[in-house]
């Protein structure tokens, strides 16, 4: 049973600036949110929260109803999967280490079969690929590793920063259907962050408009078009109409 | 096995070998410390030194030389903190060098004055004592090339004051600085060169020679003012104090070594000034080894009988690189030895460094306030001339291999320091961050994806301060550690470029190999991906 993930009236400032304005929101167990808005809308800001890299000044914190803040920071970071916009994977591993790294983490006897099966889900087996540089792999390639890195031990929660945001149109729109099919398979609650609302849209079930720190509107991507709540989700719909035309036909 | 119990069997022998020997000879040594002879950085010097050390030995006395110490400065300190026993000094430098006294003019100008008021000064304010002068003065000689002397018409330092808007002097880095030199010259006869040139003393002569400069500092029982044919300026209104050449020991030495003393005291009113230019000039213009040079001269004095000092050979100056090549080869145990202790030096020194600025820089990286300040002091000891450095060392640790260990100890931590903590610091930020937010422990962070990326450049940091060390070590036989250095340092107070040459190259050398041997293995500290990128060579 994958753990819900709760966020109430939760308060962030960096210096002078307020990254986080009273924020609630909540992601049902095994559903997507896509936090949306521009850069400083303090989505990532809240993305770091569930697995504690951002510590909030106020509010409540909670992955599968337990606070956060009463956790173990390194068994919490250990059972939430994780991926950023530039993969992060080690250089100087190969990629097989790179994706037994979490399950060698929690001493896993058989961290290396994991490893296996986690690249044979995202589609680079690892006879072919398991010995491989980071960099003697192309972009995509190097996301899907990190895709696989994030999910080899079977967490239950996974956080994305702007996964596919480096990546070309092709191996990007590739590796959203490979990540929707993954998160549907292995039933995992997801909360993706991105600037994209084609890609908010294709894989999440509830989309969250973010601006200055505050929510301007959550539903799903459908209601977003049809009910724009705000000005602002208005113009933001209209910027993406064309991209957005064909995934709501 | 067999070589302990050999070692354990013969070592009576030895000990009884090494305690009886200057008993037997004056019946009156009592440690088996020997007695440390030094020297300052020029010829007479390193002359005097050994005939004091040869003088010593030919009494039963176990000696220790350390030729070439360094200047009055460095010399001075390191007989006071009884670091070495003996050298020899002149009373004018005792004078006005180390007492900064100035006495009545005619005080000044007498002799015999000078020494009584240096002898109880240094022995009330030092504990120092002066035995009695060896019988010459060796005093500041301004000297000129007969030429420009003719077109100039000098004859005295008045003349020169008179013309000294005209010329270029070249005077020694000690002399511009000191009281009884540059400064009280133009302040007493209102000297003003035109411009004043730093020289080292080895290379003044030449300089002059070449019509590089026009007037130069020298010693009135130099041996090149013969050779070069210079006229030396007549002092005409006695501004130089007497400078008398005597023995300076420490009275506690002297306290605890009488038959030592007695021993030095046999030189006293031997030498005198005709004499001292004869020896210089053989050791400075000819070529001859001090050591020869020293034994003959004692035998001649009948305090040695011939034959029972015989020391190396008289060297051929041949100039040619084949001549080199035959003088390398027959220094070639000396130098190895020299290259040991050099090595010795630079690994000591290294491995200290690296021990202690590798886990300061991670440490400043977890410090990141305190980083520049701390990384930024140790720059500041790098720019501390290296030789300033050893002098500093020597009323804390005296001299010899500890406080040049030290000296280079501190000039490695600053490239090692920086290497590793910027290595750390700018290792792949996202893959830190992906593995911080995957749950990896700040160590496992360290271990795993921090230092390795780092390791090529804390490897440069420290293959910079491999080679900074290796050249900074020539420095260290100033102070008396040994290395390639000597050859260099007794090359420069000779003159002798051969001399100087056999410590310099193998230096270069040295520095070149160490620099390979650490591109190796900075090689095989390279992260994985970088390694395999290596070889395909892409």
């Amino acid at each position: 049973m994958p753990s819900s993930l709760v966020a109430r009236n939760v308060f962030q400032r960096f210096g002078n600036v307020v990254a986080l304005d009273d924020v609630s929101i909540d992601v049902a167990a095994g559903s997507a949110t896509a936090l949306v808005g521009e850069s400083g809308s303090g989505k990532t800001t809240l993305l770091r929260c569930f697995n504690r890299l951002t510590e909030p000044e106020r509010g409540e914190v909670l992955v599968g109803d337990r606070d956060v803040r009463g956790q173990d920071v390194i068994p919490l970071r250990r059972g939430i999967g994780y991926v950023q916009q530039h993969g992060g994977l080690i250089p100087h591993w190969r990629v097989l280490r790179n994706v037994a790294l979490v399950p060698t983490l929690l001493s896993a006897t058989d961290a290396d079969a994991k490893a296996g099966d986690a690249l044979e889900l995202v589609g680079l087996p690892a006879d072919q690929f398991g010995s491989r540089f980071p960099h003697e792999l192309s972009g995509g390639q190097r996301q899907r590793v990190a895709l696989a890195r994030s999910v080899a031990a079977k967490p239950d929660v996974i956080l994305l920063d702007e996964p596919f945001g480096a990546l070309d149109a092709i191996s990007r729109a590739d590796l959203q259907t490979s990540f929707d099919q993954l998160r549907r398979q292995l039933n995992v609650t997801t909360l993706l962050v991105t600037h994209d609302l084609a890609e908010a849209a294709r894989l999440a079930d509830d989309v969250v408009v973010m601006r200055s720190g505050k929510i301007e509107q959550r539903g799903p991507m459908r209601r977003l078009v049809s009910a724009p709540a705000t000005e602002y989700v208005a113009r933001l719909i209209e910027q993406a109409r064309a991209s957005l035309e064909g995934l709501l036909a | 096995m067999r070589r302990a119990a050999r070692l354990i069997v013969s070592l009576p022998a030895v000990l009884a070998l090494v305690g009886a020997r200057p008993k037997q000879l004056t019946g009156q040594a009592t440690t088996n410390r020997p007695i440390v002879v030094a020297s300052k950085p020029f010829g007479e010097s390193y002359l005097l030194c050994e005939m004091f050390a040869q003088l010593l030995e030919s009494r039963g006395y176990t000696v220790e030389r350390k030729p070439g110490l360094g200047a009055t400065e460095i010399a001075f300190r390191a007989l006071r903190s009884g670091a070495i026993d003996v050298y020899p000094e002149y009373t004018g430098t005792g004078l006005v060098a180390v007492l900064h006294d100035s006495l009545s003019d005619s005080v000044a100008a007498d002799a015999r004055a000078v020494f009584s008021h240096v002898a109880r000064e240094f022995e009330q304010r030092y504990g120092l004592r002066w035995l009695p002068p060896l019988g010459f003065q060796n005093t500041y000689a301004i000297a000129v090339t007969r030429k420009t002397a003719d077109r100039y018409n000098l004859r005295t330092l008045s003349d020169l004051a008179r013309e000294s808007p005209h010329l270029t002097a070249g005077f020694t880095a000690d002399f511009i600085g000191r009281s009884d030199g540059l400064v009280g010259l133009s302040r007493v006869y209102g000297i003003h060169p035109r411009g004043v040139r730093p020289l080292a003393p080895a290379v003044k002569y030449q300089a002059l020679a070449a019509g590089a400069v026009d007037v130069i500092d020298g010693y009135s029982t130099d041996g090149l003012l013969a050779k070069y044919d210079l006229i030396t300026l007549v002092d005409d209104r006695h501004f130089f104090p007497p400078y008398e050449a005597a023995a300076l020991v420490r009275s506690d030495f002297a306290r605890r070594q009488p038959g030592a003393i007695a021993t030095l005291t046999l030189l006293s009113d031997k030498l005198d000034e005709m004499t001292m230019r004869r020896l210089n000039r053989r050791v400075e213009v000819d070529g001859a080894d001090v050591k020869t040079v020293a034994a003959d001269e004692l035998t001649a004095l009948g305090l040695v009988s011939a034959g029972t000092a015989r020391y190396g050979q008289r060297e051929t100056s041949s100039e040619s690189a084949a001549g080199f090549a035959s003088y390398l080869w027959g220094r070639r145990a000396t130098l190895a030895t020299l290259t040991v202790r050099h090595l010795e030096l630079v690994a000591i020194a290294l491995l200290a460094a690296v021990l202690i600025a590798i886990p300061l820089g991670l440490l400043l990286e977890r410090g990141r306030a305190v980083a520049e300040p701390v990384i930024g002091g140790l720059g500041v000891l790098q720019t501390i001339p290296s030789i300033a450095l050893l002098a500093f060392m020597i009323p804390l640790l005296g001299v010899g291999v500890v406080p040049a260990l030290v000296a280079l100890w501190l000039y490695a931590l600053y490239p090692i320091a920086r290497g590793t903590y910027s290595g750390v610091r700018d290792a792949d930020p996202d893959a830190v961050a992906a593995a911080e937010a995957l749950g990896t422990t700040p160590m496992q962070r360290l271990m795993w994806v921090r230092l390795p990326l780092a390791a090529p450049v804390i490897m440069a940091g420290v293959r910079t301060a491999a080679v900074i060390t290796v050249g900074a070590a020539t420095l260290a036989a100033f102070i008396g550690a040994g290395g390639l250095g000597e050859p260099i340092v007794a090359g420069l107070a000779l003159a002798d470029t051969r001399m100087i040459l056999s410590g310099a190259l193998p230096a270069a050398l040295l520095a070149l190999v160490v620099d390979g041997v650490l591109a190796i293995v900075e090689r095989a500290v390279a992260p994985a991906h970088r390694r395999t990128a290596l070889w395909r060579k892409r």
